[in-house]
């Protein structure tokens, strides 16, 4: 038993946490995240020059060969600095059904310019009447020679400001509810018939819905079966998501402690009310609970011998529990710095929105408890 | 990074799981869910596990105890709480027994660690006082040295089970300083000595567990000091250590859960069982996602004290989630059985649900004063804050 970082993964934790240290301050963040693309193209090739983009990718298409740990160990790192740029988006989401995918040649065409930073994509499923839900999908696709003519409308699309290419998840049979007559396309962002509608999010990323009118898209998934495969690169992507929170938690509070002691009123830091003594020590309580909880998923997820039933089990508790520790730390956060928690000019408003666009994507609490009372209680 | 037990680890599972199997009887079971009375009962199962050699889990092999590693501990833990086993009863064998063979001398060793062993001699703990609860320091009762003996003059309240005891090990005044925590002494007090008088203390849960034990003018002799005089205060403190590691009841709010899941289960609803019912559910969950968080908490600090560190800060936040969990489970009990959790009956139940309640108020009234002994929430909050947060 064992439930720390290897010391090849503490490595890769403090590459990163030195160059936020050397490169990133908070100021320099928001210039970044103030680009018109939302994020700076310098310190993404940087990123992919220090070979944190390749951690998740197997090493048969030119990765690290990382497993889920690994890729915990980066995101926690990049939450810790509120790293704007689209690694999520690029690096986990695109880059994750990437690797799904069945189509040998465009993986071994593509799989390597996400690692080296050149290529940007989106990936484009969830759509506006489904909320979480990824088999309720309207999109169609039509067999058209070769090609699909892909045609409906998808929302948030993250990276689909900057993104070159899509992956589209579309119908290609079954009704708007079936998990089965899903196929995922790859479209090009500029190809006829997709427009694109950009609009930034609260925590600063550049994101889009993007409607297709007959776009031409590849078909990189078994026909009719792609919802299993983009299932299983949701589950990496909601345990990076999850350490990106659990990041910038432990952020959020050694930032109200310390803040807490330098802000005096009535004479005294207000760090010595124990009224306030007492939530931080709450706040600390809910980082060691989210924690240890993304630590045991950690574990169970890696673990051979768990069955699919209880990983997605563990997933679900993993989000619920991080939803609500995340709501309770970045309401604290806010409130005891006082008015300014309020402001635009410290991290800590930002670090917050940031975690609550964590607990809207691809789920919220309420959508996960739900899922762990299905799986747990219904048999 | 992984969560898996060694081979070594798996094969003493089974070996605990059989032994619960074969000596946590029905017979044994039934005694202690029906009977009235608290002592005989437990005195009679930890007689069994000691028998076995497993009564004392924390001690030194060299006294009688198991020599088992954390983790040893934690699957004999998780293990008794699936067969549905009590705990324990902790004055002698977690309180008092390893400030014995930690800080006393060679003859009190002998003369009381055996007795505890065989639960033989039943142990109170004597620290609170009216004026000294959370501030344990400004404690009162006097012993003065008089030839061989100590005069002890006083009253401690708030002792549990001290109408079943033999001994109460006592926090005395024997000096006073300027530091208050210097000047006490740890002694060992026969409660049959002339001069003790033992007040019951009636609760809320209408059971008799608390007492206010009165001090007059009682002999004890020196030879029941416990290490050096007014140096009590440091080996209470490390006693405390002893406590709080396993305070996180996770295994038996494991337990608990899955208890109170079948009796959901059984209760009929408007379309189906009241565990179909998605509010229930809920509930459940809220409770059982921070009790898989708990349990890796606790994990985690497993892991530290096997690699050798040793316990920090960490026990007062399994502390304080552990009894938060406790109580919101205790709650869950009585509002998944409705009106019989009122049911103040203790015998000769109607039927099995009439009986389930009883016990459920019961659990959930005693239940209030984990949150306030063992160091308050709020202390352990403010201990937290100071040794953690640097507040
Ligand atoms: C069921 C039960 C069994 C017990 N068994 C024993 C026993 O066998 N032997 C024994 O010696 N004692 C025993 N105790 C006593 C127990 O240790 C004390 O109750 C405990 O130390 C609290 O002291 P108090 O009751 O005087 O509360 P107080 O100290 O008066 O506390 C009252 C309230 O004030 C809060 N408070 C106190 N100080 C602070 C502070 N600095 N900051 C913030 N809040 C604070 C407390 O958290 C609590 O909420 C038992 C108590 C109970 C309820």
């Amino acid at each position: 038993m064992n439930f720390e970082y290897s010391e090849e993964q503490k490595l890769l934790k403090e590459s990163i946490e030195r160059w936020a240290q050397d490169n990133y301050s908070f100021d320099q963040r928001n210039a970044s995240m103030n680009n018109d693309v939302g994020y700076s193209a310098e310190h993404y090739a940087t990123f992919a020059e220090l070979g944190w983009l390749s951690v998740p990718f197997a090493e048969d298409n030119g990765g690290y060969g990382g497993g889920v740990i690994d890729l915990a160990a980066i995101m926690e790192e990049f939450g810790r600095a509120l790293v704007v740029e689209p690694v999520f988006a690029n690096m986990v989401m695109f880059g994750g059904l990437l690797e799904q995918s069945n189509h040998a040649q465009l993986k071994a065409e593509l799989i390597p310019q996400v690692i080296d930073g050149s290529l940007m994509g989106g990936a484009a499923l969830y759509e506006a009447q489904a909320r979480f839900d990824l088999s309720n999908i309207a999109t169609t696709a039509k067999a058209d020679g070769e090609h699909y003519a892909i045609t409906g409308t998808k929302s948030v699309v993250l990276n689909g400001a900057s993104a070159q290419k899509l992956i589209v998840l579309a119908r290609t049979s079954g009704e708007q509810r079936d998990e089965a007559g899903l196929s995922l396309f790859l479209i090009d962002a500029d190809a006829a018939g997709v427009s694109i509608n950009r609009y930034p999010l609260m925590d600063g990323q550049q994101v889009a819905d993007v409607s297709f009118d007959n776009a031409s898209g590849v078909l990189i998934s078994e026909l009719g079966e792609a919802y299993g495969l983009v299932s299983r690169c949701m589950d990496r992507a909601q345990v990076a998501l999850c350490a990106e929170a659990v990041g910038i938690m432990e952020v959020l509070n050694r930032a109200t402690v310390e803040y807490t002691k330098t802000r005096k009123q009535f004479g005294v830091p207000i760090s010595t009310f124990q009224a306030l003594q007492h939530r931080m020590v709450d706040m600390f309580m809910s980082f060691e609970q989210a924690k240890s909880m993304l630590v045991g998923t950690l574990c169970e997820l890696s673990d051979p011998e768990t069955s699919a039933h209880d990983a997605q089990k563990m997933l679900a508790a993993l989000r619920t529990l991080i939803a609500k520790t995340g709501k309770h730390i970045g309401d604290e956060a806010i409130q005891l710095h006082g008015g300014m928690g309020m402001t635009e000019e410290m991290s800590v408003g930002h670090y917050v929105r940031r975690l609550m666009m964590i607990n809207l994507m691809f789920g919220d609490q309420g959508f996960y408890q739900k899922r762990f009372n299905q799986l747990a209680y219904q048999n | 990074m992984d969560n898996r037990f060694s081979s070594a680890d798996l094969e003493f599972q089974q070996e605990v799981r059989a032994f619960f199997a074969s000596e946590f009887t029905d017979e044994i079971k039934e005694l202690i869910a029906t009977s009235e009375e608290t002592k005989a009962p437990a005195v009679k199962w930890q007689k069994i596990l000691h028998k076995k050699g497993w009564v004392a889990p924390d001690w030194p092999e060299k006294f009688g105890g198991t020599g088992w590693s954390p983790v040893q501990k934690y699957i004999f833990e998780s293990e008794r709480c699936l067969a549905g086993a009590p705990d324990v009863v902790p004055f002698g064998l977690r309180m008092v027994g390893p400030v014995i063979f930690t800080f006393g001398n060679d003859e009190q060793q002998q003369r009381f660690l055996p007795r505890i062993l065989e639960s033989e001699d039943w142990w109170c703990q004597g620290y609170s006082e009216p004026g000294a609860g959370s501030d344990l320091a400004a404690l009162q009762t006097k012993a003065v040295r008089d030839g061989d003996d100590y005069i002890v003059n006083g009253a401690k309240i708030w002792t549990t089970y001290a109408q079943h005891a033999d001994w109460i090990f006592c926090l005395v005044r024997t000096g006073n300083f300027e530091k208050r925590q210097q000047g006490i002494s740890f002694l060992l007090i026969d409660m049959n000595s002339d001069g003790i008088q033992v007040n019951p203390i009636h609760t809320i849960d209408n059971h008799h567990s608390l007492n206010e034990v009165v001090f007059e003018n009682v002999r004890v002799p020196v030879e029941n000091l416990i290490g050096v005089e007014n140096q009590g205060w440091t080996y209470a403190k490390a006693l405390l250590a002893h406590e709080r590691t396993s305070i996180a009841g996770v295994a038996d709010s494991k337990r608990w859960l899955m208890d109170i899941k079948e009796i959901a289960k059984q209760q009929s609803n408007a379309d189906g069982t009241l565990f179909d019912d998605p509010l229930i559910q809920q509930r459940f969950s809220d409770i059982e996602i921070e009790l898989m968080a708990l349990e890796f908490m606790e994990l985690r600090v497993l892991a530290k004290l096997s690699s050798g560190e040793t316990p920090g800060p960490e026990s007062s936040l399994l502390k304080i989630k552990g009894t938060e969990i406790q109580q919101a489970l205790q709650e869950l009990r009585m509002q998944v059985i409705g009106a019989y959790s009122g049911s103040l009956r203790i015998d000769q139940f109607n039927n099995d649900l009439q009986q389930q309640g009883s016990y459920a108020r019961k659990e959930y009234m005693y239940g209030r004063a984990a949150t306030i002994y063992g160091g308050s929430n709020e202390v352990q909050r403010n201990v937290i804050a100071k040794a953690v947060l640097g507040l």
